[in-house]
């Protein structure tokens, strides 16, 4: 049987890692490749790494961080931030990433998912989405950050995400992120069911059963979560144990 | 030496980032004299069956792997290992290299979510195969495909589970193996499989 993954993401800034709540109020806490090789060693199912300022003076540093990353840590690497054309898409891959995270550069520009996954493959196309309640029951898509509207109806994009060839979604609720109740398990559901490819729950996750709870409540495979595992608050084996208490399946 | 077969598919990057971390030497090549010259081959893959053969057809390789198959350990890894078998119909129906028979086809059960993606548990069928050496059980493996080997049982090693039986470590009992998951992503335990992989060479 498949496994439930449990994936840390580490914001990365001038080389640092930091972590943005609710994308403002950044802290800086650390190394990325020391990071990185810990979560490892902890058992994460797999690391992101995100380009928070993806400025092109930047670029190089960061690339770096995600070149020594690959040279020690042989679990899969997604790298995100920035990317908005194929070759940087094929730059971030030379780097060592196994997979690509796009955001509001596919919101902007669709065919950059289809792109992307005629040329490096599905498996290697991840796209993220920022999403918030429209108040008339829907959902609405950001870009930036979260912050601008891009009004675009989330269900009919993550439709058509699936259908331009993107491997996986990792869904973010602007909602419930940095607020720490829990992910957002109406949206996911509403996601989960429209969509056959793997969706990943991101953004809410404040203490050790809301990992458990979006797994037993939705068809999520995955769960990412960033300041809680990084603070230290709670540890890779931590989750992974209550989980497997609750008898979901983990490495 | 190892020599992994550079025919212009996929990302090659991360199994030689392995292969130096366990400071196996190896050589990223399309040279067929290094692939003579080497103590064993790891055959990569990434992307669709025909287009892959269409590269390695290319690049003028497919006579000398055969050849050295014959003589030295060979690992095909995810689609390197689909490409062992005899055909595929992934897209359009396309003949493989033959080294162990079966087939590939989409991975047949409709409750599952496809691509099969994430890391599943090894169902091993061979504890003596050379590849599980000093590993211990539960072995987990990270899995991205959405096509699968259909294998003879006595060509499998080990099976992953996924609402049906997914071969995921294949071999011909002598120098071929493949693994449909990947072990330079698959932590140590999948480190530990390239390792007994390169002392087969030894």
């Amino acid at each position: 049987m498949l496994a439930k993954r449990i994936i840390p993401c580490l914001d990365v800034r001038h080389g640092k890692v930091v972590k943005g709540v609710n994308f403002e109020g950044v802290k800086d806490v650390g190394d990325p490749v020391a990071c990185a090789a810990e979560y490892n060693r902890q058992g994460a199912d797999e690391l992101v790494f995100y380009d928070i300022v993806a400025s092109h003076e930047g670029r190089g540093t960061f690339l770096d961080v995600v070149r020594e990353t690959a040279k020690q840590v042989f679990v899969p690497l997604t790298v995100g931030g920035g990317i908005s054309t194929v070759e940087d898409m094929r730059e971030t891959l030379r780097a060592g990433a196994d997979k690509i995270s796009i955001n509001s550069s596919a919101v902007k520009n669709p065919a950059l998912i289809s792109e992307g996954a005629e040329i490096f493959g599905s498996q290697c196309i991840v796209v993220g989405i920022d999403a918030k309640r429209d108040g008339n029951g829907g959902y609405t898509v950001f870009a930036n950050g979260g912050r601008i509207d891009m009004h675009v109806d989330l269900l009919q994009w993550v439709a058509e995400v699936q259908r331009r060839g993107a491997g996986e979604i990792c869904l973010n609720s602007i909602d419930t992120d940095g607020v720490r109740g829990g992910f957002d398990l109406e949206m996911l559901k509403a996601v989960c069911a429209r969509v056959t490819i793997p969706v990943i729950a991101s953004g809410g996750a404040g203490k050790l059963s809301d990992f458990a709870t979006v797994f037993e409540e939705t068809n999520a495979t995955a769960a990412l979560a960033a300041s809680l595992f990084h603070f230290g608050e709670l540890t890779i084996p931590q989750v992974k144990a209550d989980c497997r208490s609750k008898g979901i399946i983990m490495r | 030496m190892i020599a992994v077969i550079d025919y212009g598919a996929g990302n090659l990057f991360s199994v030689c980032n392995a292969l130096q971390y366990l400071n196996l030497p190896h050589k990223l090549t399309k040279n067929p004299d290094d692939l003579r010259a080497a103590d064993a081959l790891i055959l990569p893959g990434v992307g669709a069956f025909p287009a892959a053969m269409e590269m390695l057809q290319k690049s003028g390789l497919t006579d000398t792997i055969l050849s050295c198959a014959k003589q030295k350990p060979l690992l095909g890894i995810c689609l390197g290992m689909q490409m062992l078998l005899d055909e595929s119909d992934e897209i359009t129906p396309c003949k493989g290299l033959g080294l162990i028979s079966g087939e590939v086809h989409r991975i047949p059960s409709p409750r599952v979510t496809i691509p099969h993606m994430g890391w599943n548990e090894l169902e091993i069928q061979q504890p003596d195969c050379p590849l599980l050496r000093g590993i211990e059980t539960p072995i987990y493996t990270y899995f991205v495909h959405s096509f699968q080997g259909f294998c003879k049982p006595e060509n499998v090693a080990a099976y992953a589970d996924y609402d049906g039986k997914i071969p995921a470590l294949i071999t011909d009992g002598k120098f071929i193996y493949g693994a449909q998951f990947h072990p330079e992503k698959s932590g140590e335990q999948g480190l530990q499989m390239l390792k007994n992989f390169g002392g087969l060479t030894i």
